[in-house]
């Protein structure tokens, strides 16, 4: 349950909603590399069976770019984001970032890598840690980014600054716990992480899948509106083919651990070539096309 | 007019939660519902869909509690039955249920054909086991789903088939209502299709006379049901029919909500999405005027003040606001 306060503060949130990027349509293949892969392959070994989470698959994210992993449960979208995220190592392939082989294999080499690398997951409720008040939260992204001589004025100018990016009011969250605000506002705080740690990429997966579908709109413009002011690549994660299709620039259909399609979101949405693509948008219902209920099964 | 299969008159329902308070979920809610129609009902997560589901059953546990109105199956007064009756008589016969997660209520360790045994003998139907066996396997053959399923254990089924073993099961007695809380919620969008193809060949076979039809997802309820009704803090805003309210929405709060459908297909990418702010109103203190008007970017003073009734505009299309049709419209057409 919310309490009255967070919800008060939600009501306050005047700001509108923002608006797109400058060109829904820009060519992305221009510009440099940020991360891109070839032959990487995941898998997993239990007992005698082996499952291959992910099978070889190749791909190119570009820098600014707004990419959509999209594929049913099991088809191992989440493998390939552990992987991405530098959670899980490849059993066989490259990834490579910024052109230059990707080198987790120590701590320290990690940590490098996780300053250009960030994510937000699903479930907002399990990514704070429940004893840190929010201004902490920010605090340490401040500190994290060498902002550790600052000021206490001009810290707190950059944390409000990145919570009004946000729609939340600073003044408001100072000296509350991350439970006390709602499902939406902490999906929204994290977002103003990612403001302030402004990393090279930003790796979301189903950060609106547990949010009602009103404050998804309000998530969904938000980090459109973070990939348009920082540049940053964006990796989104869904099963939700309508969502991927509004929001990204370039889609990836994930089927058994491969992709069966990819390319820019116009072409792969509305000149569907692969079966599995096709089968996936017919099977979604939709408003000003007929559902086909007799292609079923 | 058609035979009006479920007749709902402000129904009232609460829940008393620990510390004895009184929270109206269900709150003067009336629909009717002709034979063959299906309704679909719409809403944020907590504005009282569910609680309108479990409080159509006319089957009432703690915390929820039944309060006034009165509901109406086919012309029978289900309201005030105690229990016992309502199992034996109006559940699964006049109306049958079908919640979320259904398909985690089949039992592991019995074979499908029993479930079907369990529902005759839990009406006291003279039929012996054959006599079973050959209905449950008719129904089966009918639905389009494999009669050898009923040998089966549920473990070795898959969720949607399930799913549709459930909605076969607790349909096997004709219900003049079926009422589906999010029924494909839980599946992927292809065993979803499946699910919803099943329960409309249903109606169109008239194993079922009408249905209700629960879900946040917008586009699902414009394919599937003949109405469409918005509820928001346990009240009915805004009925009518389901091209009307997903192209012409007149209550700010449906219209919000239509606003935020995403479908893959031509368009979506240049439509402007608009969230509504905010959160619905704690029940427990009901806002004194409009329940929306907190969040309403159309509100007025008074609208925070004046109680709103459900207005009747003809053609089965009702509304609660303070503003005139002609005047929201004229709104809208201001901001495409």
């Amino acid at each position: 349950m919310k309490t009255d306060e967070a919800i008060k503060t939600e009501l306050q949130d005047t700001r509108e909603s923002v608006t797109f990027g400058a060109d829904r349509n820009k060519d992305f293949s221009q510009e440099p590399m940020c991360l891109s892969g070839r032959g990487v392959t995941r898998v997993f070994h239990t007992g005698k069976t082996t499952t291959v989470a992910v099978d070889h698959v190749d791909f190119d994210f570009h820098r600014g770019e707004l990419i959509s992993i999209v594929g049913e449960s099991g088809s191992g979208k989440t493998t390939l984001s552990k992987m991405l995220l530098g959670l899980l190592e490849p059993t066989e392939g490259q990834i490579f970032f910024k052109d230059k082989p990707r080198d987790i294999s120590t701590n320290q080499k990690k940590k490098e890598y996780w300053q250009g690398i960030q994510a937000i997951f699903q479930d907002p409720f399990s990514s704070y840690n429940i004893f840190h008040k929010i201004d902490s939260v920010l605090l340490d992204c401040i500190n994290m980014r060498g902002g550790k001589n600052k000021s206490k004025e001009e810290k707190f100018a950059m944390m409000k600054e990145a919570c009004s990016f946000v729609n939340l009011k600073f003044e408001e969250l100072t000296n509350k716990y991350p439970f006390e605000l709602s499902g939406g506002q902490m999906q929204r705080l994290m977002i103003a992480r990612i403001f302030l740690l402004k990393p090279d990429i930003l790796l979301a997966d189903e950060p609106t899948s547990m949010i009602d579908a009103c404050s998804r709109a309000t998530i969904l413009d938000m980090l459109l509106n973070l990939r348009n002011e920082t540049g940053m690549t964006v990796i989104f994660i869904t099963h939700d083919i309508g969502l991927a299709y509004y929001i990204s620039d370039s889609i990836y259909i994930m089927e058994h651990g491969k992709f069966v399609e990819a390319g820019k979101a116009e072409d792969v949405i509305l000149n569907p070539k692969a079966p599995y693509t096709k089968r996936l948008i017919s099977d979604v219902p939709k408003i000003h096309e007929p559902w086909d209920l007799s292609t079923v099964g | 007019m058609a035979k009006l299969m479920l007749d709902v008159r402000q129904l009232t329902t609460k829940y008393i939660t620990r510390t004895g308070e009184d929270v109206y979920s269900v709150d003067h809610v009336s629909l009717t519902i002709e034979e063959g129609k299906s309704l679909g009902i719409a809403g944020e997560s907590g504005c009282g869909k569910s609680t309108l589901a479990l409080s159509l059953m006319g089957y009432y546990f703690p915390p929820l509690h039944y309060t006034s109105g009165d509901i109406i199956v086919d012309g029978k007064n289900i309201t005030g039955m105690d229990p016992d009756t309502i199992r034996k008589t109006v559940l699964g016969s006049d109306v049958a249920y079908i919640p979320q997660a259904a398909m985690n209520a089949l039992n592991p360790t019995r074979k499908v054909g029993k479930f079907i045994e369990d529902v005759i003998h839990a009406h006291e139907l003279p039929m012996d086991k054959k006599q079973i066996r050959e209905m449950a396997e008719q129904r089966f053959a009918l639905l389009g789903l494999p009669v050898d399923a009923l040998d089966k254990h549920s473990v070795e089924l898959s969720g949607g088939m399930r799913q549709r073993v459930v909605i076969a099961v607790s349909t096997i007695l004709n219900p003049k209502v079926l009422i589906a809380d999010e029924p494909s919620s839980a599946l992927d969008v292809t065993s979803q299709k499946m699910v919803i193809k099943m329960m409309k060949d249903m109606m169109a076979k008239g194993l079922v006379k009408s249905m209700i039809f629960i879900t946040h997802e917008l586009p699902l309820l414009y394919n599937v049901t003949d109405d469409i009704m918005v509820m928001y803090a346990g009240q009915i805003v805004e009925r009518g029919t389901a091209k009307e309210m997903v192209f012409d929405p007149i209550h700010p709060y449906s219209r919000g909500l239509m606003r935020s459908i995403l479908v893959p297909e031509e368009g979506t990418r240049d439509v402007k999405l608009t969230a509504i702010p905010g959160t619905p109103p704690n029940l427990k203190h009901p806002p004194q005027g409009c329940r929306f008007a907190e969040r309403c970017r159309y509100a007025t003073e008074a609208c925070k003040f004046n109680q709103m009734p459900l207005l009747d505009i003809g053609g089965g299309r009702y509304y609660r606001c303070g503003h005139s049709v002609e005047h929201l419209r004229e709104v809208y057409e201001g901001e495409d």
